[in-house]
């Protein structure tokens, strides 16, 4: 199995009795890629991406994330990524310095290093002043920018975003993607879903999952010759239309 | 009408199918009354006694060989004064004490009656209770036995302390309060959880913005819970005569209409909880804490109102269970009728159109 | 019979969720409001459905007031809360019912109305709503909020979440239901989707920035946008952030859309920048504004 791949999929798979959620893909995400997930709701992305971070065994196939395995090494995994999710990302009834302690906390760190980070992070987005407040009076938009960087508080090689700017404002959509990118030219592998097909255009290679299966992979660019229209939300409807 | 009709349709699929609190809930009161009548068996064996006999004569001798002879008793020591009954407690050793009083055989020939008091450790106040009952029963055969025959009857008196519900002279106490703290459960914490569900979903904004009346919306939630609450009882009952023989004296119509008149009280306790609380969670802990362990703990069902300390005593009043356990306890035990229990069915009543007045009043029509 | 608001303020625990809202949706027009999480969208529908009480202002619907008159405003108006609020252990078919009834309805009286929607969900009406994926949930929602043939519908964010190609759908949806007279003001974050309504309000941090028409408010955009493209993206927002003539610069999709801070701007300024800025494969041309632009000038 190559090495330099940040995740590899092989012939992965997830049945749900005798549904299959996910029908046997396969694919590879390189070191510092930006990879873009896209699909319709009920297309499988949830449960594919729910096998990549350890939580749910797959039926069949491997996948590695990090050079590890996922169903026999989900410990090893679950230590190299970050993962945030629009559905939770941080406790809204702590501060923002208590959900950064509370989530180093939980990756090990030396509570030196914790206080250091806190520091570092709230000086970069800015939120000297917010520090101290319950990150249930924060927009939505801060919130997720924090959510990022505390997932990031543990130096994992893969991050995974699940939906992270769902209703975000335009102008803090767009400072988080800034973000994502930075990461990403620090060389870490970014796995992105989104609703939002100009986000699709930021990724470096995007895929299309309809019905369990990967219909189509490539970088934005190419897709666009490929299907012949001028954005990436004509490449989904196109290819994603007639379906449930 | 046919609105309402189709509410309280959905109401019984959302409890239909949540197949586990529905397990719960019938399951409950079954574990619930087998429990207290299997396992914390009210039934005594060999408890450890001591005498402080006073008189030391013929009589007194009998009975004591009497209560050594039973099964339930096995005498550890002889006391030879009051002061030592304290420190004999405090041991841990003796469970009762027999205090036979002075001349007791000549008395019960002159005056046709004696006393001896029973003296029980209330720090486990269901034995407490048992041994007094047992104690108790067994002078009263030996009274029997000693009266045959005899135109004017011997007494011997038994004087409990510490004893509790006196009145009681069954194993049977707990059935009234399993029953009330099932209907409590299944009437506040069950509809206080549904309505609050329906917070949590939206759906209630939905429901809002409806031309149902909220007052439609609050009956509607509350009418399964009715039902259901209802066969708890029957099962409870049902269980109660026909596992443990125990006999129901009373009028089974009154004791149907009492029962009700509690659900309903619980009902709109119920529906209180959950006009002040925002999510099922807060729902059930207000239930648990505001409403299960008064229930438990001050109603009467394992400690005795009797013994608590006046201030507890005194709240003991507010708490709606109070008085249907001593209802139920007149109509299933007693066998009384409305004219004994008139009393404690018109505070239940009073509370529950005061809790119905609060609920309603309370219930928004908007968020917020 | 549209929507009528006037100066309506609202405030919770001392954020001011709404101040001092204005605007009137004339019967029969499909009005968007557009704005983030946190805008104050879901508290402007609440106080519309009768739900909340605004602290000032005045509002109809279906010239009703909604403070007066909130019992025939319950009778007339059909309203899909932000998250699909459905019975999740009801099956498709029951919660449709369900809600039929308490209107005082049936599913047959209005199946017309709702008929387009439902023929979608219609194979899985003995599905539990719980099961059903994102775009299948929407669609319920919506019937179930249509069923008693509302005069004004009121649908607070009903694609956020939802796939484009549902999105789509259920825009195409709104569209005909428009066709049979019933007003609607439906709430989005997706400034994409503004395109597809009548007239818009912009709103962000409860207050309104600006309403017309999609056309006038994209061609309100005060300076001329440029999508610039070159090889290396990240490297491109960097620079164009350090650089002394931008006024804004925000990636759009491939390009990033910039304005300058002067006003004789030439694309070839910014090409030369860029070459300086060893960049290659530049691409620097005047395009169209959108809706998002103007927002994001707006609230910038």
């Amino acid at each position: 199995m190559k090495k330099e791949n940040a995740i590899y999929v092989e012939n992965l798979t997830k049945m749900f009795g005798d549904f299959t959620a996910v029908n046997n893909i396969s694919f590879e995400v390189g070191k510092g890629e930006v990879f873009g997930f896209l699909g319709a709701n009920g297309a499988g992305k949830t449960t594919a991406m729910k096998m990549l971070i350890g939580i749910l065994k797959p039926t069949s196939g491997h996948a590695q994330v990090a050079s590890f395995d996922v169903a026999s090494q989900a410990d090893e995994v679950k230590k190299s990524i970050g993962y945030m999710s629009q559905r939770f990302s941080l406790y809204n009834d702590l501060t923002i310095k208590e959900n950064i302690t509370f989530f180093g906390g939980i990756y090990g760190l030396k509570k030196s290093v914790i206080k250091e980070k806190t520091q570092e992070l709230i000086d970069e987005l800015g939120l000297k002043d917010e520090a101290n407040k319950l990150v249930k009076s924060l927009p939505l938009g801060w919130k997720q920018k924090v959510a990022f960087s505390v997932s990031l508080l543990h130096n994992p090689r893969i991050i995974f975003l699940d939906e992270p700017t769902g209703g975000v404002d335009p102008i803090t959509r767009r400072q988080f993607w800034e973000m994502i990118y930075r990461e990403a030219h620090k060389g870490k592998t970014i796995f992105v879903t989104t609703h939002y097909m100009d986000e699709a255009e930021y990724c470096d290679r995007v895929s299309i999952m309809v019905e369990g299966k990967i219909e189509a992979l490539d970088t934005p660019k190419n897709l666009k010759t490929q299907y012949k229209v001028d954005s990436m939300n004509q490449v989904f409807l196109k290819l994603a239309r007639n379906i449930e | 009408m046919k609105r309402f009709i189709g509410f309280i349709e959905k109401e019984f699929y959302h409890i239909l199918r949540d197949r586990r609190s529905l397990f719960i809930l019938f399951g409950m009161p079954i574990v619930q009354v087998l429990l207290f009548g299997f396992a914390i068996t009210n039934e005594i064996n060999n408890v450890d006694i001591a005498i402080l006999d006073h008189s030391k004569d013929a009589t007194t001798k009998v009975i004591i060989d009497k209560i050594a002879a039973s099964e339930y008793f096995s005498i550890k020591q002889f006391i030879d004064y009051e002061a030592a009954i304290e420190p004999a407690f405090k041991k841990g050793q003796i469970k009762a004490v027999l205090n036979f009083e002075k001349d007791f055989s000549n008395k019960l020939i002159s005056e046709k009656k004696a006393t001896i008091q029973i003296l029980t450790d209330a720090t486990d106040p269901n034995t407490a209770n048992t041994i007094s009952n047992y104690m108790a029963s067994i002078l009263q055969n030996y009274q029997e036995e000693l009266n045959k025959g005899i135109a004017l009857s011997y007494q011997i008196v038994p004087k409990t302390r510490l004893a509790y519900n006196p009145e009681l002279k069954s194993v049977f106490m707990f059935v009234p309060g399993v029953m009330t703290v099932i209907l409590m459960l299944v009437s506040a914490m069950m509809t206080s959880i549904s309505i609050t569900r329906e917070k949590e979903l939206g759906t209630m904004e939905i429901l809002l913005v409806s031309p149902l009346k909220p007052l439609q919306v609050i009956i509607g939630k509350v009418v399964p819970y009715i039902l259901l609450a209802v066969i708890n009882a029957i099962i409870i009952i049902l269980l109660s005569i026909f596992v443990f023989r125990m006999p129901v004296q009373g009028s089974l119509f009154l004791l149907g209409a009492e029962s009700l008149l509690f659900i309903i009280n619980a009902l709109s306790l119920g529906i209180l909880i959950s006009t002040i609380s925002a999510s099922q969670q807060t729902a059930m802990m207000a239930s648990l804490m505001g409403l299960m362990l008064p229930v438990i703990l001050l109603s009467g069902f394992i400690f005795p109102i009797s013994s608590m300390p006046i201030p507890l005593q005194i709240i003991s009043n507010i708490i709606p269970a109070k008085w249907f356990i001593i209802i139920l306890k007149g109509i299933m035990l007693k066998g009384v009728g409305l004219a004994y229990i008139w009393k404690e069915t018109l505070v239940l009543l009073g509370m529950t159109l005061l809790f119905i007045g609060i609920s309603t009043k309370k219930y928004k029509i908007r968020l917020e | 019979m549209g929507i009528k608001v006037i100066n309506i303020s609202k405030t919770y625990d001392k954020i001011k969720a709404l101040e001092n809202i204005s605007f009137e949706v004339k019967p029969g027009e499909l009005f968007g409001l557009i704005g983030p999480d946190g805008a104050g969208k879901t508290t402007l529908f609440r106080i519309l459905t009768t739900l909340l009480i605004a602290d000032t202002g005045e509002a109809t619907v279906a010239g009703y007031d909604v403070v007066q008159e909130y019992k025939s405003i319950r009778n007339h108006v059909g309203y899909m809360p932000g998250r699909f609020s459905l019975y999740q252990d009801l099956t498709v078919e029951e919660n449709l019912n369900f809600f039929a009834t308490i209107f005082g309805t049936t599913i047959e009286e209005n199946y017309d109305l709702i008929k387009d929607i439902y023929v979608q969900i219609e194979p899985f009406k003995n599905r539990r709503a719980g099961k059903l994926s994102g775009g299948m949930k929407q669609k319920l929602a919506l019937s179930c909020a249509l069923i008693h043939k509302p005069k004004v519908l009121f649908l607070d964010e009903p694609t956020t979440g939802v796939d484009p190609v549902s999105r789509k759908e259920f825009w195409e949806m709104l569209k005909r239901l428009q066709k049979k007279n019933i007003t609607i003001l439906v709430s989005t974050p997706y400034m994409d989707e503004a395109e597809l309504c009548d007239r818009i309000a912009l709103i962000t941090d409860g207050k309104i920035l600006e309403i017309d028409t999609p056309e006038a408010i994209k061609s309100s955009f005060p300076k001329k946008i440029y999508r610039v493209k070159s090889s290396g993206t990240f490297q491109l927002i960097q620079d164009l952030g350090a650089y002394d003539k931008t006024h804004s610069a925000y990636p759009f999709g491939e390009y990033i859309h910039f304005t300058s801070t002067s006003t004789d701007f030439k694309a070839k300024d910014l090409v030369d920048f860029l070459k300086e800025k060893n960049h290659s494969n530049i691409e620097v041309m005047e395009t169209d504004p959108t809706i998002e632009d103007t927002f994001m000038e707006l609230s910038k």
